[in-house]
């Protein structure tokens, strides 16, 4: 069994894992929660094995290339942790590590509905998308071993963020009553966003994959069969059922709400929750992100700060998380707005990680996706 | 009057300024104008971030646009009076809020911890009671040593009935978020004088030359200013750098000398540098450089001081200037040396130098080669021919002509990379092994004297992010009371931090009194 094929079976189990953590959340029986922790754990397992699978690959690879190279920079430089398709594995891998623990701690499963969804979709999506999944020879700038930090600490401050930003959601929909409210109107047309983006990616990746080259990854095709479609009929079919499908979100969001609810977990756990991540995710960040990354630009290029997009992105995000930490210092603000700004520090982070490389150099028209 | 309306405008600027508001406003600013900054290119030309905007907002809106936003410096924004303004505003008010609350702070960390009274106890945050058997005498030792066991070192307080037991730890952990605060201000500080003190620069330089001059990027130069440049980088390399011989020759005094090499960023060093050699190496059967190499030595005084292979990641540092290997190309016109290994079917290998229709015999045996054409990147059309396909030296290549007494025998292309390539019908070798003089090493040049401060600053920001995140301020007190045979303990205790972690290594103590209590019945 090659690697693929392991994270194959991992994707199709956190799937599984999603439909019994549902019935979970539908019946409340106790072993149906066992079976979907234990389905999880399964996944968690496979993958881990698949990640150390990728890296032994690689680690031939390497050392067929560069025989020169001593046994620890081999295993050093061959980290499954170098492109796009490697890095979100990685990213899936420290999110439901995170979810276990939670689930451990906190001894609440529910949250297991919302987490293994996101990994089975990432997961789907890098199968489909046609990023690539070649091991690649690793150009001289990248082989440094801050880099490999650098990448990892990235991703775990990731995967904390991302937990961040789900619970802050959930508390968001738990803590709004009025339709007029403005937290309200915040998270049902942020999440309205969100939905529609992933089903815009959908339709650029059908259209995509049907009409223009099957091999190739979308790039600069982000939202080309939808909001920027060169016929006028399809894009503003596009931007109204944008319109369409936030204004249903915000006409029915109560039942989400009701749903939270049955999950069984305080609002108070979900701030403490959001506060934690955001705790762990930011020292993790700022060391591995940003001062590694700078360590790691200075070695290469002499420069450990050259302000371009994807550093002043970096620092971007970085300012939202210290606009978060700090919010809840202020009288009133912690709670609903401390919520909406965990929410932003994600979507900076999305930004960050994907909308550099797939909307910032579409724009500037430089720099290749790897 | 008009002293105190004064006094109460500078606490009002003050209080804005110690302030978090201030703080969030100016966290928004920088993240919102920052976002424009990675829209629009950084110093790109016009033609550029004209096509930005007009993908955004169309042809008719985009040049009014690029006038508006260039006008405002967003063009170079990060370099900006505003938002050097911005960034300055920022440390301001990280120091001025620590100087306002270090005195509280300090004032906290100094604090004894005091006994409490049952009263006071019985406010405090966390709280837990139990009753064990035995009076307070008795089960005093087990107490103290159930507090020692989860870390706290207690002092002792006699009461009427019984016992108090008090501690405190990790009272150094409120430095945390002012270790981080003070930090980034040490990172601002170390980038401003990297900036001020520092330079930065390209330097190419050819195998087997050396070079001593760096040049810096400047600004725009107008015509006569580039000829001047180019009159003062010629003085320069005749009179190998010696600037009093060159301000003779120009007949420009010494300072307006210095400030016109400032101006036109001729950065001379007080040493060379030559670069005796240089390569590329490849992916197999790819053009993906694996690694470039230089082989550098440093000349000060007419003195090898250096000497270092450099690569990407790996730079060479010299009286605090750093060359860093960031790219390669050819130089114009060159004529290399090729340099051949040749080793007869019978016999010892011999290295030759050549140049190009230079002709060479095989050892041993009455076959000539003459080298009759080069090609940097060769690579063989659908019908078989030749053809170069890159300017750089992808793929090295020599054509060879060999002959046996006059008389022509074959003749062939020897490929550097390709081992299958040297070997000729008879079994000899000749191996292609570097046409020398042909490339040049590009050298980014780094002096930055502030960049052990900004590291400095990293180091302290993860100490104090460390210990603002996962360390806190614990106050614990334990009384214990005698209740008729009984003994009444209470546990009271407070943290700045984690409040939940601090109550399980509570509970854990109390489970060790409980556990003790059975154990000892
Ligand atoms: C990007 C820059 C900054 C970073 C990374 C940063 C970091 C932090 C961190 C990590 C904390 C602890 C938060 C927590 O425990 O939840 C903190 C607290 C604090 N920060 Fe900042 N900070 C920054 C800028 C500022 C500025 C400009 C001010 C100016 C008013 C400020 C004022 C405070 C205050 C008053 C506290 C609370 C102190 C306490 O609990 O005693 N911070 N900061």
């Amino acid at each position: 069994m090659d690697s693929s094929s392991l994270f194959g079976i991992s994707t199709i189990t956190y799937i599984l894992a999603m439909i019994i953590y549902i019935t979970y959340l539908a019946f409340r029986k106790p072993m149906i929660g066992i079976a979907a922790t234990t389905v999880t754990i399964v996944g968690f397992v496979a993958q881990t094995a698949a990640i150390l699978m990728r890296w032994s690959e690689t680690y031939a690879q390497w050392i067929a290339f560069t025989p020169e190279s001593t046994f620890i920079i081999s295993v050093i430089r061959s980290a499954p942790l170098k492109n796009l398709y490697e890095s979100l594995i990685f990213f899936v891998w420290c999110l439901i590590l995170g979810y276990l623990i939670i689930e451990f701690k906190y001894k609440n499963r529910s949250f297991g509905a919302f987490v293994t969804p996101v990994a089975g979709v990432v997961l789907a999506f890098i199968n489909l998308s046609g990023i690539t999944k070649e091991i690649e020879p690793l150009m001289p700038a990248l082989q440094s071993n801050w880099l490999l930090v650098h990448v990892m600490m990235s991703f775990i401050a990731y995967a904390a963020f991302s937990l961040s930003f789900s619970t802050g959601l959930m508390y968001l929909i738990v803590k709004t009553e009025e339709r007029r409210e403005a937290s309200y109107l915040f998270w049902t047309v942020t999440l309205g966003i969100f939905i529609t983006f992933m089903i815009f990616m959908g339709i650029d990746f059908l259209a995509f994959k049907v009409i223009v080259k099957p091999e190739a990854f979308i790039k600069s095709y982000m939202f080309k069969g939808s909001l920027i479609n060169p016929s006028a009929a399809v894009r503003i079919l596009s931007w109204v059922s944008m319109i369409v499908i936030i204004f249903i979100i915000w006409r029915y969001g109560s039942l989400m709400k009701t749903v939270i609810e049955k999950f069984n977990i305080s609002a108070e756990t979900l701030d403490e929750i959001t506060y934690k991540s955001i705790a762990i995710g930011f020292p993790i960040f700022t060391l591995g992100g940003l001062i590694f990354g700078a360590i790691w630009a200075n070695q290469a290029w002499g420069t450990y700060w050259s302000w371009d997009p994807k550093e002043t992105w970096s620092l971007i995000t970085w300012f939202v998380y210290a606009f978060y930490l700090h919010s809840r210092m202020i009288r009133g603000w912690r709670g609903k707005k401390a919520a909406i700004v965990a929410v932003v520090g994600f979507a900076a982070v999305m930004f960050t990680y994907l909308g550099v490389n797939l909307l910032l150099s579409g724009l500037h028209s430089y720099g290749e996706l790897r | 009057m008009t002293e105190g309306k004064n006094k109460g405008i500078v606490e009002k600027i003050w209080e804005l300024l110690a302030s978090v508001k201030f703080a969030i406003i100016i966290f928004s600013i920088i993240s919102l104008t920052s976002i424009v900054g990675t829209i629009l290119e950084q110093g790109a030309e016009r033609s550029r971030n004209i096509n930005v905007l007009t993908r955004l907002f169309g042809d008719t809106l985009a040049p009014t646009l690029y006038d508006i936003f260039e006008k405002l410096g967003f063009m170079d924004m990060y370099h900006s009076w505003w938002f050097v303004t911005l960034l300055f505003l920022f440390s301001i008010n990280i120091v001025i809020c620590s100087v306002d609350r270090l005195p509280r702070i300090w004032k906290i960390i100094r604090e004894p911890i005091q006994p409490l009274t049952e009263e006071h106890l019985g406010r405090s945050p966390i709280k837990k009671e139990l009753i064990v058997k035995g009076k307070p005498d008795e089960v005093k030792i087990m107490v103290t040593s159930a507090i020692k066991k989860i870390g706290f070192h207690v002092a002792e307080f006699k009461e009427d009935k019984g016992y108090q037991f008090f501690a405190q730890k990790g009272r150094f952990s409120r430095f945390g978020v002012y270790i981080t605060h003070l930090s980034i201000l040490l990172i601002l500080i170390g980038a401003l004088i990297g900036i001020f003190f520092g330079f930065k620069g390209f330097l190419p330089i050819p195998e087997g030359s050396s070079a001593s001059i760096v040049l810096l990027n400047t600004g725009h130069l107008t015509n006569m200013e580039e000829l001047e440049k180019e009159r003062i980088l010629n003085a320069l390399d005749a009179s190998s750098g010696n600037i009093s011989n060159v301000s003779q020759q120009l007949g420009v005094d010494e300072s307006s000398l210095q400030a016109k090499m400032h101006r036109y960023g001729i950065q001379p060093l007080s040493f060379s540098i030559r670069c005796n050699d240089f390569n590329v190496d490849f992916y197999e059967g790819s053009d993906m450089p694996k690694d470039f190499k230089s082989w550098l030595t440093v000349i000060d005084n007419g003195r090898e001081v250096i000497k270092k292979t450099i690569e990407v990641n790996n730079p060479l540092t010299y009286k605090g200037i750093t060359f860093y290997q960031s790219s390669y190309g050819m130089v114009p016109n060159a004529q290399g040396i090729f340099v051949l290994r040749i080793t007869p079917q019978s016999g010892i290998s011999e290295t030759k130098q050549l140049h190009l229709n230079d002709t060479f015999t095989i050892p041993g045996t009455r076959i000539a080669g003459t080298i009759i054409d080069f090609s940097p990147a060769l690579s063989f059309d659908r019908q078989g021919r030749p053809f170069t396909y890159a300017e750089m030296m992808n793929n090295p290549a020599v054509l060879i002509d060999f002959k046996e007494d006059g008389k022509e025998k074959y003749s062939g292309w020897i490929l550097k990379r390709y081992q299958t390539t040297w070997k000729l019908p008879e079994g000899h070798i000749v191996e292609f092994i570097d046409l020398w003089g042909t490339q040049y090493t590009g050298l980014q040049v780094r002096k930055d004297p502030g960049v052990w401060i900004v590291y400095f600053g990293c180091i302290a920001i993860s100490i104090g992010l460390y210990t603002a995140f996962f360390m806190s301020h614990r106050k614990l007190w334990v009384r214990i009371v005698q209740d008729k045979n009984n003994t009444n303990i209470m546990v009271g205790a407070m943290t700045n931090k984690n409040r939940s972690g601090f109550e399980r290594k509570i509970d854990t103590m109390i489970s060790l009194l409980k556990k003790r209590q059975e154990g000892g019945r």
